[in-house]
């Protein structure tokens, strides 16, 4: 891939939070959309004489997310300093993992549109604090506000194995999903739970060094994301080819324009002055640690969807659809350990549930329905206590936290399949109707039709049709 | 009515209280009578907060319960130690008017043992000094003479304590800052082991340095302090997890046996002889007692100084970067915009001596100098520790001078920083190293007291206390009284 003449080479630092109950540093609770600074106490703050204390959580948490992206967990763990003024940063230094981080060495197998399998490497990741948010008023005064400041945050930040802005695009997709499967955040896009810096430089074919980088920052959406690329590919193969020089530069991505804008010339590196950090100690990683880590780590999309198409007998595409988010595929997993069966359970997700969730606009976790009463109900329907007509009316009421059986009894939803009830309906009916007899051994199949539309109107449509349907044809033969 | 504070220790203001021949209010009233009989001359306290201090006392008092022998006793806090609701300015014009709202963790045991805190002591800005004088509000003189500095940085506290303001008083040392300013005042001070006491509220310089003590007039008084305000904390992830004893109960006097290493690079250029000469004669004395004593060496003695400037201003220039006027304490006028806010706040609210170690520290962790620098420090910092295990291997304490020289003439040194730094020979190895340290008087050189410091094993205070007591048993030095004493 490239532009032209050029190859393309992108590097991507992912910045994910993760949802721990608490901050990295301080016993603060992380939560989002709070009023402004409700969730700080005088760690958070950077107060003079304040100290930290490193959440076990937050480490494990990262320690997921290494192992699920093929990564060698480090033995030893020590914090870091990472010096820097500015208001959202109110100790004035991120603690951060420079020198040890939790995670090197990694991958993700990503796969690209035309179905071939690309190996992106992950050179490390790092568990660190997010910073809080600075908004400026239209009243003249900036504001501070230090609810998400001390958010432990694994960044995840990738070898320049990326070749094209779609790839990059893949990779972003398959890395939240990989992440959202470790069960350390729901990595929400519009809630800033998932942000990418960005790094993009262009080279002739067959040059040994790399371009230019330049850099665009905390982007939280895939497609500005590859928007971003697609116009600075262009952009920096039109300077290269007018004989211009690409400048190492911050810019920023402009939607209304889908372009990007100068920010900064970086002259030289930043000076973070990295150093550790003295008010934390170390931390030992031993092996059974990182054993009892991956034993608590939720199975891969891809196991899952592997399982589902494998061993379920469920289509590719729907499996896509039940790996979505790890709610829903652990959902379907716990409705078909509660006995359901797997395609119908299946369909009813994709379809119904998915349907509700969106015009309600809620989550999957958010609504009445559980596991079991989905089981519930697709065994009503498959051992022909209720039919699917009849189902409707049961799913309407398992997503407000009915019972299905319950609810299918009081509110009169079950299939009369007694023979001898639907016997003496049959005799009444075939007495009545001699012409349709007739007719019937005359060979009309109209005629079965017109009996069935008789005795449901007798069940008052509650009689199971399969078992209706096969006595009747047995008394009409008999007759 | 002022209290006589040189005629009784802990122990005997606690038998007083339980008695009832005074209590906690009159002896509170005492206190704030005494610093407003002596602060003109001693210029200790920068605060004194004599409505919540009373407000203390008569709860006190109405409880009637003085089970603890701190109970009911003042104290003076030195004033980078987070008091709740009381200005605690680090001496810095950056925290002028700064009020917590939070207690450190000594300052919420010593309430919880019944201390009554009566204000917040002068010291160094930001603990940056050694005799007191970059405080931004006064300058504190020595109890013995107040032409002469106290030392530092925890000097308010130590002129506080050695002029009878208050029976004990807390301090910091991150370099020395406890053990030097006792020594100039001739009074203890604890320096305990690195993670004995936690840092929870201490307003940081050096984090992997600073460590909270007592100052005391005598020995045991020392140890029944540090056993009150020691322990873990679980808001302090280096604050050890080990039993406190406590110390004061096991102080017998004896040193029959106790090994005993002197130094030599503790008594070599730069020493004043007369002082070395009192603190031989003090070892000498020990040695009588029954301790063996032997000459040992400490070979990277002459780096400490160089290897701690770099590791405390590193630390420090991180730890001050949150004073940047955003969130609380001195913001400057008349900014244009954030950058001008940070340059404007901190320029006009930090004084030389913090400017000067800021930039020493933030060029150490520059990208070009580290290595160099900070790097070069921590491996001299690990050069400095195997020094003090070898002579523990054999050894139960080190004793030395605390400081090279007995207090000098305010304004003598301040201007000249090397010359000041140099000063902190004897007592950074300890910080560096993490190990206790104390200062104990051993005499006094043309009037002025002179201080023996006693450095032990890690955790090991009991043994230095031990052997502070010792000495102090048999001088009975503490006898002695600066003129101010005729105050009270």
């Amino acid at each position: 891939m490239g532009t032209g003449n050029f190859e393309t080479t992108i590097g991507l630092e992912v910045h994910v939070e993760m949802q721990t109950n608490s901050k990295l540093l301080s016993p603060s609770p992380v939560h989002y959309g709070d009023e402004p600074n409700e969730n700080t106490n005088v760690i958070d703050f950077g107060y003079p004489g304040v100290l930290p204390v490193a959440n076990k959580g937050a480490l494990e948490y990262g320690m997921r997310v290494a192992l699920a992206l093929n990564a060698t967990v480090s033995p030893f763990i020590r914090w870091d300093r990472k010096n820097y003024f500015y208001p959202d940063n109110p100790k004035a230094y991120q603690t951060t993992q420079s020198q040890t981080p939790i995670g090197t060495n990694g991958y993700l197998d990503v796969t690209l549109d035309d179905g071939t399998v690309k190996r992106v490497r992950i050179k490390e990741m790092h568990v660190e604090e997010d910073a809080g948010k600075n908004t400026h008023g239209s009243d003249g005064y900036s504001y501070v506000d230090l609810n998400r400041q001390g958010t432990p945050l694994i960044e995840i930040v990738s070898e320049p194995d990326i070749a094209s802005p779609e790839e990059a695009y893949a990779y972003l997709e398959q890395l939240r999903q990989a992440v959202l499967f470790t069960g350390v955040s729901e990595a929400k896009m519009q809630e800033g739970q998932m942000r990418a810096d960005v790094n993009i430089s262009i080279r002739p074919y067959g040059s040994d060094t790399y371009g230019t980088k330049v850099e665009m920052k905390n982007i939280n959406s895939f497609n500005y994301v590859r928007n971003a690329l697609i116009f600075e590919e262009k952009r920096q193969a039109e300077v290269l080819r007018a004989g211009g020089e690409i400048r190492q530069e911050t810019r920023r991505y402009d939607e209304p324009t889908k372009s990007t804008i100068l920010m900064r010339v970086k002259e030289g590196a930043d000076d973070y002055r990295y150093f550790p950090e003295p008010d934390l100690s170390p931390v030992v990683i031993d092996q059974t640690w990182i054993d009892e880590v991956a034993a608590s780590l939720p199975k891969s999309a891809g196991e899952r969807r592997d399982h589902y198409v494998n061993d379920l007998g469920i289509e590719p595409y729907d499996a896509e659809v039940l790996t979505q988010t790890l709610a829903m595929a652990n959902f379907y997993d716990d409705t078909i350990a509660a006995g359901a069966d797997a395609k119908r359970a299946a369909n009813y997700l994709i379809g119904d549930v998915n349907a509700y969730m969106n015009k309600h606009q809620v989550e999957l976790q958010d609504t009445e329905l559980t596991p079991e009463h989905l089981a519930g109900m697709v065994k009503l329907i498959e051992d022909g206590t209720i039919s699917t007509k009849q189902a409707k009316q049961v799913f309407e009421a398992i997503m407000t936290g009915e019972e299905p059986e319950a609810f299918a009894k009081a509110h009169g939803l079950v299939q009369l399949s007694d023979p001898d009830v639907l016997l003496a309906w049959i005799t009444e009916v075939l007495d009545n109707n001699p012409q349709s007899i007739e007719d019937f051994k005359g060979g009309k199949d109209r005629a079965t039709g017109y009996l069935i539309g008789q005795l449901m109107k007798m069940s008052k449509g509650q009689a199971n049709p399969g078992v209706l349907n096969k006595l009747l044809l047995a008394e009409l033969n008999k007759r | 009515m002022t209290f006589n504070y040189f005629e009784h220790d802990l122990a005997s203001l606690h038998e007083q209280l339980v008695n009832k021949e005074i209590t906690a209010t009159e002896l509170t009233e005492a206190t704030l009578d005494n610093i407003a009989a002596t602060d003109e001359q001693l210029q200790a306290f920068i605060s004194t907060n004599p409505d919540e201090a009373l407000a203390q006392a008569k709860l006190i008092d109405e409880k009637g319960n003085f089970d603890n022998v701190l109970t009911g006793i003042p104290v003076g806090l030195k004033d980078n130690l987070a008091t709740k609701g009381i200005q605690t300015t680090g001496a810095s014009h950056i925290l002028e008017g700064f009020k917590p709202i939070y207690n450190a963790t000594v300052v919420e045991k010593l309430f919880n043992n019944g201390a009554v805190s009566v204000g917040k002591t002068n010291m160094d800005e930001f603990a940056m000094g050694g005799s007191t004088e970059t405080s931004y509000y006064k300058k504190t003189t020595n109890a013995w003479d107040h032409s002469k500095v106290p030392g530092g940085s925890s000097g308010g506290s130590a002129s506080a304590v050695a002029g009878g303001q208050v029976p004990f008083a807390l301090g910091s040392d991150t370099g020395g800052s406890i053990r030097q300013p006792a020594a100039f005042n001739g009074i203890v001070g604890m320096k305990p082991t690195y993670g004995r006491v936690s840092r929870w509220g201490l307003f940081a310089m050096a984090s992997s340095l600073d460590q909270i003590g007592p100052f005391t007039r005598t020995v045991q008084d020392n140890a029944a302090v540090l056993s009150a305000i020691a322990g873990f904390d679980a808001h302090d992830s280096t604050a050890s997890q080990r039993e406190v004893p406590d110390f004061s109960k096991k102080l017998t006097g004896d040193v029959k046996g106790l090994k005993i290493a002197v130094p030599k690079e503790y008594f070599g250029e730069g020493i004043d002889p007369k002082v070395a000469q009192q603190v031989k004669a003090a070892i000498a004395q020990l040695e009588a007692l029954g301790a063996t004593v032997d000459e040992v060496s400490l070979p990277h003695t002459k780096y400490g100084v160089a290897a701690y400037y770099i590791i405390m201003s590193s630390e420090a220039s991180s730890n001050l970067q949150r004073y940047d006027g955003v969130r609380y304490g001195f913001r400057a006028d008349d900014v244009k915009n954030l950058e001008d806010l940070y340059v404007k706040t901190r320029s006009e609210g930090f004084g030389d001596e913090v400017k000067r170690r800021i930039m020493l520290g933030t060029f150490s962790l520059s990208a070009g100098a580290y290595d160099a620098f900070f790097k070069k420090a921590a491996k001299i910092r690990t050069l400095l520790i195997e020094d003090f295990n070898k002579v523990f291997e054999k050894y139960d304490v080190i004793v030395g001078p605390t400081a090279p020289t007995v207090a000098y003439g305010l304004g003598e040194e301040v201007d000249d920083p090397t010359a000041m730094y140099l000063a902190d020979v004897l007592t950074i190895p300890v910080n560096l190293a993490g190990l206790p340290g104390l200062s104990v008087n051993a005499g006094f050189v043309d009037g002025l007291p002179v201080g023996l410091q006693i450095i032990g094993k890690p955790f090991d205070e009991q043994t230095v206390y031990q052997t502070g007591y010792a000495y102090e048993q048999a001088s009975h030095l503490f006898d002695q009284q600066p003129d101010i004493a005729t105050k009270y």
